[in-house]
């Protein structure tokens, strides 16, 4: 059962901390600094936080001590441009894409037989794995280097940025990671190879003969079932999706009210069909549904869905909840998520009633349960 | 010998002093002073070498014109301050 809960905000890392009494919010590290990221790594209980400061740019720090004090570690780093590689031009603004780190969007633990693994996803798309607990970082030049990354573009930021990062509880060698906007991308080899998988998702933003090519799919998340991790959840841009093939092929999932635009899913760790998320009214009108927050929850695979409103504000409300913001502890039962507009909210049993926090926090970029 | 002097912003996040060195080069210069703060240089220069988007530097008041080289000459009197462009943030 999770102890703490970790808040990247716009103004820095602030813990939540279970007490007997309930859940208390406590004093933020980084403060006044942005935090897109953070990593409790189960495996040894470091905490490695994305630092991004708005002048000097982005920072990697790690904590042993549960966040007291932080020392600044290694930073992933763009290998120099080899000479006579041409640039990446972006297929939207035919402006160059940069070669060089734009942000920190993603940070994962690699499995527990390779304790010092770390994966790192960026902007502007580069992938980064650490084979000594985030001492040293290499690009992972196999994914980088494929040609299908010239038809990336940004999707809310302006470059391609790879969010999603999940490594294979079977097998740690087979991991997939996700791109807005360029797809979904599986290795089975640790990174060395790479394949565009993500058949049947579908981008109704692009040109009709574009929309069904796997490698300009906006997939705003991607999150499996711990348990049977062939069920891949996709929140994309034009709805959910989901896969019971490892991601290979998706099914799209309709009928889920209030709407199937948002940005965020978590899925339960024991029970594939169990799946949450956090809508938005839809893409040019990213506010709540009717200005009232809700979460949505399917037990059965997305045939049906339920809308969780218990303890969340009904009324004049514009949150949005960014795809990092929600998170499930593998209790599968502790849901948390965070908005835009600094409001933070709990739940401990499965979503049925939420609590917040506080609606004072900065604009809230990740939660992550430890 | 040229002079480098930092925006105390730089001084509150990572170690760093400001320093006489011997450089003709803006590059040569901050080169000079991250070899004594090794942890400074991604503060102020990205992952490429080049000047970070909101970071700025002078030289006697001038801003540099070669942001990605810096090879901007400095002399005996020049003073190169690095401060935060007022931009981002």
């Amino acid at each position: 059962m999770a102890k703490t809960l970790w808040i990247g905000t716009r103004k820095g890392l602030i813990p939540v901390r279970r007490r007997n009494s309930g859940w208390e919010i406590g004093e933020a590290s980084f403060r006044g600094i942005g935090v897109p990221m953070v990593l409790p790594d189960r495996r040894d209980g470091r905490i490695h936080a994305a630092v991004e400061h708005g002048h000097f740019g982005s920072k990697m720090h790690v904590s042993v001590d549960a966040g007291a004090t932080w020392e600044e570690e290694s930073c992933p780093a763009y290998p120099p441009k080899p000479d006579g590689v041409p640039d990446t031009i972006c297929p939207m603004s035919q402006e160059v894409i940069p070669w060089t780190l734009r942000k920190i969007w993603a940070l994962e633990s690699g499995g527990v037989e390779e304790p010092g693994v770390l994966w790192c996803g960026t902007i502007p798309g580069g992938l980064f794995r650490s084979d000594d607990g985030g001492k040293n970082w290499n690009l992972v030049e196999g994914l980088w280097n494929r040609p299908e990354r010239s038809a990336w573009f940004g999707g809310g930021a302006d470059w391609p940025g790879l969010h999603s990062i999940l490594v294979d509880p079977r097998d740690s060698r087979r991991v997939l990671v996700a791109i807005s906007c360029g797809g979904i991308w599986e290795t089975v080899d640790g990174g060395v190879n790479w394949n565009l998988v993500g058949d049947g998702l579908v981008a109704e933003f692009m040109p009709p003969e574009s929309a069904h090519d796997p490698n300009i799919q906006d997939v705003h998340r991607l999150h499996w079932c711990l348990a049977d991790p062939d069920q891949v959840w996709v929140q994309h841009h034009n709805g959910i999706f989901l896969s019971r093939d490892g991601a290979r092929t998706f099914d799209r999932i309709r009928g889920a009210a209030p709407s199937d635009f948002g940005f965020a899913v978590v899925t339960h760790p024991h029970r594939p069909g169990t799946a949450w998320f956090i809508p938005a009214e839809r893409d040019d009108l990213r506010i709540p549904v009717g200005n009232s927050v809700c979460a949505m929850k399917t037990t059965d695979g997305g045939k049906t869905f339920e809308t969780l409103r218990d303890g969340l504000p009904q009324e004049h409300a514009y949150h949005l909840v960014y795809r990092h913001a929600l998170d499930i502890d593998e209790d599968g039962e502790t849901l948390a998520f965070g908005s835009t507009t600094g409001s933070i909210w709990i739940s401990g049993n499965g979503g049925d009633r939420w609590e917040r926090l506080s609606s004072d926090l900065p604009p809230v970029y990740c939660v992550r349960f430890s | 010998m040229p002079r480098v002097d930092f925006t105390p912003n730089l001084a509150r996040q990572t170690a760093i002093a400001s320093r006489e060195v011997h450089a003709e080069t803006v590059r040569e210069a901050l080169d000079e002073l991250f070899r004594e703060f090794p942890g400074a240089r991604g503060y102020v220069l990205d992952d490429q070498g080049a000047t970070r988007q909101h970071v700025a530097i002078f030289v006697n008041g001038e801003a540099v014109t070669d942001r990605n080289g810096l090879s901007d000459p400095v002399d005996e009197g020049s003073v190169v301050f690095v401060m935060q462009a007022l931009s981002g943030g």
